[in-house]
């Protein structure tokens, strides 16, 4: 997908799009059919590292249904098309905002626009960047022992951004990562949930003291955020240490999409996650190890706790994490990363973090 | 005996010179409102009931087409000129008018009722419009609209009270006689015509009879008025056409929407579970029977020599006692052998039902519904008198849809205006479940819907409540028979309104999915730099997709193609008739 360049999106629209104006010259029904995007339309095998797309599919038709979503679909990729012939992007938003000169076909929520462009990438086995749309959100952050090369936007010259320099800041993950190139002699990526976290870390310069380089994922790991940490422990061969909250969320959402990804962006997985990312806390064990202080679990916690036993392919698979969630599910709690500031501020860069890295076994796969 | 006992007679003396026979006529000049004069709006409807009743019988026995002519004139003093009395200037005023008007008058009309019936013989007149209780109906087993033979005399006799005018009419036997004219009062103690004035004259009609009658009365429209009686009446008649002419000269025309006239109703006699004891003594004096084996035989429907013979061993008589000589006592016997025998059903050729057809005829000229549907129930029995059930329905429309739904009540083609919650009818209609045929219902309420009921009672004898003939008494077999025939409407009421709702419903997504269809060709369009024409034609090959993939759409038949608007100008916009 990386080797894609955008303009080769435009020869696969047409298809589609000759493809159904054929049908209907021939009087047939026209469809337009692209892969189920959902957890059960998934299958992990470890060998490959990530979830990767079954044969199920939804289609759309000129039924009452679905023939709005049909013709929002092929505005859509219409849309789409223009932005690549002139070379231009739309963000999520933007794109949302064009659609209000539809008439009927107009989206009524951002939301919807954002399930058909999905649609479409699913359909093409593409990026939303390729399509020339590109999301709001901020890719994370990065402070650490790393030079970032990038290139600057007028002159096209090399850009080295040494992300050991911001102070107490932090680097920013741009929203297209595909064309950096990076320089670091750290040993390790460590991958925090929290900004919260991050900033305690970045403060005390942990990653000094441990030689590493801090990623804040900020929640669910954007796909830029995801494809950075690929990116750059694929080239510079490093490690990928995940530190979240401990509860189901954490696990089940942040930890396995980075390492994986995701049911509902299955299609482009294969390029957008982290296969050789480890999970070092907090495990239901270090609620009981460290006596952490901690809250009972939510409705919401039991609901995606079960969900993910039962229908998580990724959690299927590895019986380590069945067993943390049928514990944690015993326990009925769950512990937040800053609880460990229950021993003192610095508890976690003094002890929990040395400890846990120098100890695989009390790891998650 | 003592002095005292000499000098006072008995008082039994004194009251006994007060003691007469009263005339019906002072009873009724006393007790109006049980003939249907309780009030003025009341009386100017029921005298033009009446007189349309008799006009509509006499047209149907002599099997001509009905033509009738009601015109309703406003008698009552101008406002201007009531003022000008009142104030005493009537200098304004022309000699011929001060002379009827010099006392203002309020509240009086004039009704004027003209048939193309077979016309009254001249002897025959007077007691027919002067008497009452007079009259062919009250004495035969016959549907008629009439039963009594008192509803004209009785208008004439209120006219006569509230305005001291006679009555007048004009009515012609062929084209060959000359017609006549009378005005006539009514001798109330006497209950006799008195014919004020009579003579013959030229009228330009072969045959008919002509009616005015003055009286006080109030009109209004809606409701319980002339205009929904007379509506009303065309929808159950549509074999006849009726021309009326409102107090505010408007011409309103109920035209005739069927050429077939109504099957001649059969005289029967009595079925003798009819008849109760007191009749039957009557008829035991009055037969030519000799025995009373004959006269079972004789007199009564369904009684043949071998019944007769059962009748007399039930009743422990001698099947050869002569009638004349059954005393009280033996009558009564008579009765309970009756009630012990098993007799066969009248015979229901007697009635005369409007007919499925023909009701759905008139409902379609009058009610501008979507659609009609109506039965005829087969014949059934109470207490030994035929009656026949016939319900419609006209739904849709131009029908209010709130509000509950009209109710429209015959009895032998008549329409019933009033004490609709009395009605055995209104009983049957809130206790059958609407729900289940597409119309909304609170408990023990009229359904609600854009929607008009029609129900029929056809006899040789209805069971009224009361003599003002607005009601029908709870007979249970008559109440089944109402239900079976509402039911049966229901059915055809729910499958239209389901086939509807499905058809919208279809309509509404093929009106959604094709909104999409101009985005789906634009797009392509765009997609691919096509042609405006290979637009279009993308536009055309998926609407005919769509036609060939969710078949053809059934059109829902506005099934009013009858309804003529300018015709039937009291229209679908009155409210329903409330006590």
């Amino acid at each position: 997908m990386a080797a894609k360049s955008r303009k080769d999106v435009i020869p696969l629209i047409k298809d589609i799009a000759s493809g159904i104006y054929n049908r209907i010259l021939k009087k047939k029904s026209p469809e337009l059919e692209s892969p189920l995007r959902s957890l059960n339309n998934v299958k992990y095998d470890q060998k490959d590292g990530y979830f990767e797309l079954l044969g199920k599919k939804k289609v759309r038709a000129l039924t009452a249904a679905s023939v709005k979503t049909f013709a929002q679909t092929l505005r859509m990729m219409s849309l789409s098309k223009d932005l690549v012939e002139k070379d231009d992007i739309a963000s999520k938003r933007e794109a949302y905002y064009i659609s209000k000169n539809w008439a009927e076909a107009r989206f009524k929520e951002q939301p919807e626009s954002d399930t058909v462009m999905d649609d479409i990438e699913a359909m093409l086995m593409v990026n939303r960047e390729q399509l020339g749309f590109i999301p709001e959100e901020k890719g994370g952050e990065i402070a650490g022992k790393l030079i970032v090369i990038d290139r600057d936007p007028d002159t096209g010259k090399e850009l080295k951004i040494d992300c050991t320099k911001f102070g107490s800041g932090a680097y920013s993950i741009p929203i297209s990562v595909e064309h950096l190139k990076f320089e670091t002699n750290a040993k390790f990526i460590l991958a925090i949930e929290t900004a919260g976290m991050f900033q305690r870390l970045v403060k005390h310069n942990y990653w000094k003291k441990a030689n590493c380089i801090l990623v804040s994922m900020g929640g669910v790991p954007t796909r830029a955020c995801r494809r950075f940490i690929r990116r750059l422990s694929e080239s510079k061969k490093l490690p990928v240490y995940v530190f979240t909250d401990g509860d189901p969320y954490g696990f089940a959402n942040i930890y396995r999409t980075l390492k994986v990804g995701s049911g509902n962006a299955a299609h482009i997985n294969e390029f957008f996650c982290v296969p050789n990312a480890q999970f070092i806390g907090i495990t239901p064990q270090d609620i009981i190890e460290y006596k952490l202080p901690s809250h009972p679990l939510k409705d919401v916690d039991i609901k995606r706790l079960k969900d993910a036993l039962k229908n998580d392919p990724f959690i299927k698979h590895h019986r380590e994490w069945q067993k943390a969630l049928k514990q944690m599910a015993q326990m009925k709690v769950r512990a937040e990363q800053q609880a460990l500031a229950k021993w003192g501020l610095n508890y976690v860069i003094e002890k929990y973090l040395p400890q846990k890295l120098k100890d695989p076994k009390k790891w998650l796969p | 005996m003592s002095k005292e006992e000499n000098t006072n007679k008995p008082i039994a003396h004194e009251l006994a010179k007060k003691q007469r026979e009263i005339s019906v006529a002072e009873f009724f000049e006393k007790n109006r409102h049980l003939l249907g004069f309780d009030n003025k709006r009341k009386a100017l409807l029921t005298t033009v009931k009446e007189a349309v009743d008799n006009a509509l019988d006499a047209c149907e026995e002599a099997k001509v087409f009905p033509e009738i002519n009601v015109q309703i004139i406003d008698m009552s003093t101008k406002p201007e000129i009531k003022k000008e009395i009142d104030e005493g200037q009537t200098t304004l005023v022309t000699e011929e008018v001060k002379k009827e008007t010099i006392i203002a008058k309020q509240d009086r009309f004039r009704i004027i009722v003209e048939d193309n019936g077979p016309g009254i013989v001249k002897k025959q007149i007077p007691n027919i419009f002067a008497r009452l209780l007079y009259g062919s109906k009250f004495h035969t087993m016959k549907q008629s609209r009439g039963q009594q033979g008192i509803g004209i005399s009785a208008a004439a006799l209120y006219g006569q009270l509230t305005t001291g005018k006679p009555v007048k009419i004009i009515s012609k036997i062929s084209p060959k006689h000359s017609a006549h004219y009378y005005e006539l009062i009514i001798d109330t103690g006497k209950n006799e015509p008195k014919i004020v004035k009579e003579k013959e004259m030229d009228w330009n009609k072969d045959h008919g009879t002509k009616v005015e009658i003055d009286l006080e009365g109030t009109y209004q429209a809606g409701g319980q008025s002339v205009d929904r009686f007379l509506k009303q009446t065309a929808i159950a008649n549509p074999h006849a056409t009726i021309i009326y002419t409102t107090p505010e000269a408007k011409q309103i025309i109920f035209p005739r929407a069927v050429e077939e006239m109504p099957k001649e109703p059969k005289e029967i006699k009595p079925h003798p579970y009819g008849v109760e004891l007191g009749r039957l003594i009557k008829m035991l004096h009055s037969t030519k029977a000799r025995s009373v084996h004959g006269f079972l035989m004789s007199d009564f429907s369904r009684v043949g020599s071998g019944t007769a013979h059962e009748i007399c061993k039930n009743a422990s008589i001698l099947p050869d006692t002569k009638p004349q000589q059954v005393t009280r006592e033996m009558a009564e016997k008579l009765e309970q052998g009756i009630k012990k025998t098993k007799i066969m059903n009248p015979p229901t050729d007697c009635i005369s039902p409007i007919g499925a057809e023909a009701l759905e005829k008139g409902l379609k000229k009058e009610i501008k519904a979507e659609f009609y549907a109506a039965i005829t129930r087969p014949p059934a029995v109470y207490r030994g008198n035929p009656f026949i059930i016939e319900a419609g329905v006209a739904y849709g429309g131009e029908q209010e849809l709130e509000g509950q739904i009209k109710l429209l009540r015959y009895a032998n083609r008549v329409p019933l205006l009033y004490q609709q919650g009395a009605c055995a009818v209104t009983k049957s209609v809130v206790n059958t479940n609407w729900r289940s045929y597409g119309l909304s219902q609170s408990r023990s309420a009229l359904p609600v819907g854009p929607c008009t009921i029609v129900l029929h009672i056809a006899s040789v004898w209805v069971p009224f409540t009361s003599e003002s003939k607005e009601a029908i008494a709870h007979y249970p077999e008559i109440i089944k028979e109402i239900k079976l025939a509402l039911q049966d409407c229901g059915r055809k009421l729910a499958s239209y309104v389901k086939k509807k709702r499905r058809i919208v419903a279809e309509g509404k997504k093929r009106d959604y999915i094709e909104t999409y269809i101009p985005h789906v060709a634009d797009a392509l369009k765009q997609l691919l730099k096509l042609k405006e024409v290979d637009e279009e034609k993308i536009k055309k090959l998926l609407k005919e997709l769509l036609e060939k993939q969710r078949g053809k759409l059934d059109q829902i038949k506005v099934d009013a193609s009858d309804f003529d608007e300018s015709l039937a100008l009291e229209g679908g916009d009155e409210d329903g008739s409330k006590e």
